[in-house]
C-alpha cells in the first residue's frame, strides 16, 4: 500500500514538472551552440588580423583611441562580421534543435506543448528588443557596445524563460549579465568577453547539465 | 475513520491522477496535448475526463477551431481543493 502511495506523489511530480516545463533541452545543444560560438569568435579574430586590426597589439587603441579604431573598420569587413554572427546563431540553433529532439525521443517527451510555446515566448521578449538595439547600434556606427549588448539582453532572456524550463538556467544567465556589465567598461574587448559568454559558459553550462540530467 | 479511508477514491487512477497534476499547473490544455503528456490512447483520457468532469473537478470546453472540434481541460475550484487535500494526505501517509 505504501509503495502505491509512493508511486503515486513521484507520478504526480513527474506530471507537473513534465507538463508546466520544457524539459526536452539537452545538455549537449549547449556544448555544441558554445562550440559554434567558439570557432565563430576566434574566426572573427583571424577576420580582424586579416583587415589590419590588431586586436590585442599596442598600435590598436592606446595611439589613435578607441574612435579612431572604429572609424577606420571598413563597411566591408562590418558586413562580414554580421553574417558571421547569422552563421553562428543558425549552427547553434540548428544543433540545440537536432539534440533537443533526439532527447525528447529517448524519454518519450512532447516537444510541442504550451510549456515550449511559453519557454519560447519569454525567450524572445528581451531577445528580440535586444536584436532591434544592437541594430540601431550598428546603425550609429557604435560597434563598441554591441558585445556587451548581446550578453546583457541575452542574460535577461535567459532569466526570464527560467520559469518554463530547467531552472538551472537561470545561472547561466546571472553569469552573462555579469560578464555583459563588465564588459561595457571595457569597450574593445567585446570579442574576448562575447567568446567567454556565448562560447565557454555554454560549454560549461552544457556539460554540468548534461551529467546532471543525464 | 482510518486515514487511507479519507484518500479521495475518485483520484484512485493512475490516469485520474495524471490529468488532475496537469490541471494544477496549467490553465487550460487540451485534450491531444493531455493525450500526448500522460501517454495514453483517446477513449482512456475521455473516460477519465467524463468521470472527472460528473465529480465537478474539472470543467470541459468544446469550440471549433476551423472546422475541427476541440476539447480542452480546465481544473474547478473544487477539484482543485479536493487533490490537494488528496495530496496532503498522501504526505502524511508518507510521513507516518
Amino acid at each position: 500500500m505504501n509503495q502505491k502511495h509512493q508511486e503515486d506523489l513521484a507520478h504526480i511530480r513527474s506530471m507537473m514538472e513534465r507538463s508546466s516545463r520544457f524539459i526536452s533541452l539537452s545538455g549537449l545543444s549547449g556544448v555544441f551552440a558554445g562550440l559554434s560560438a567558439l570557432i565563430g569568435g576566434l574566426y572573427v579574430y583571424q577576420l580582424f588580423k586579416i583587415n589590419g586590426v590588431d586586436y590585442f597589439g599596442q598600435g590598436g587603441y592606446d595611439e589613435g583611441g578607441y574612435d579612431e579604431v572604429v572609424r577606420t573598420i571598413p563597411f566591408k569587413l562590418v558586413s562580414e562580421l554580421v553574417v558571421t554572427g547569422i552563421v553562428i546563431l543558425v549552427c547553434a540553433f540548428v544543433f540545440g534543435l537536432a539534440f533537443t529532439i533526439r532527447k525528447s525521443k529517448k524519454y518519450n517527451l512532447p516537444i510541442w506543448t504550451s510549456a515550449t510555446k511559453k519557454m519560447l515566448f519569454n525567450l524572445a521578449i528581451p531577445l528580440t528588443v535586444g536584436g532591434i538595439f544592437c541594430l540601431s547600434l550598428l546603425y550609429h556606427q557604435n560597434y563598441g557596445l554591441i558585445a556587451p549588448a548581446t550578453l546583457l539582453f541575452y542574460g535577461l532572456a535567459l532569466i526570464n524563460a527560467e520559469k518554463y524550463t530547467f531552472s538551472d538556467i537561470k545561472y547561466l544567465g546571472y553569469c552573462q549579465l555579469i560578464l555583459g556589465s563588465i564588459s561595457l567598461f571595457f569597450i574593445g574587448y567585446g570579442l574576448v568577453f562575447w567568446i567567454i559568454g556565448f562560447g565557454i559558459l555554454h560549454i560549461l553550462y552544457g556539460l554540468i547539465m548534461f551529467k546532471k540530467y543525464k | 475513520m482510518g486515514i487511507i479511508d479519507k484518500l479521495n477514491k475518485d483520484f484512485e487512477s493512475r490516469v485520474r491522477l495524471g490529468i488532475m497534476s496537469v490541471l494544477m499547473v496549467n490553465e487550460w490544455v487540451d485534450f491531444t496535448e493531455m493525450k500526448t503528456l500522460l501517454n495514453i490512447t483517446d477513449g482512456n483520457l475521455a473516460s477519465h475526463a467524463s468521470a472527472l468532469e460528473k465529480s465537478e473537478y474539472i470543467a470541459v470546453k468544446k469550440e471549433f477551431v476551423g472546422k475541427k472540434p476541440k476539447t480542452s481541460y480546465q481544473v474547478t475550484p473544487r477539484g482543485r481543493a479536493a487533490f490537494k487535500e488528496h495530496l496532503s494526505y498522501l504526505e502524511k501517509l508518507m510521513k507516518s
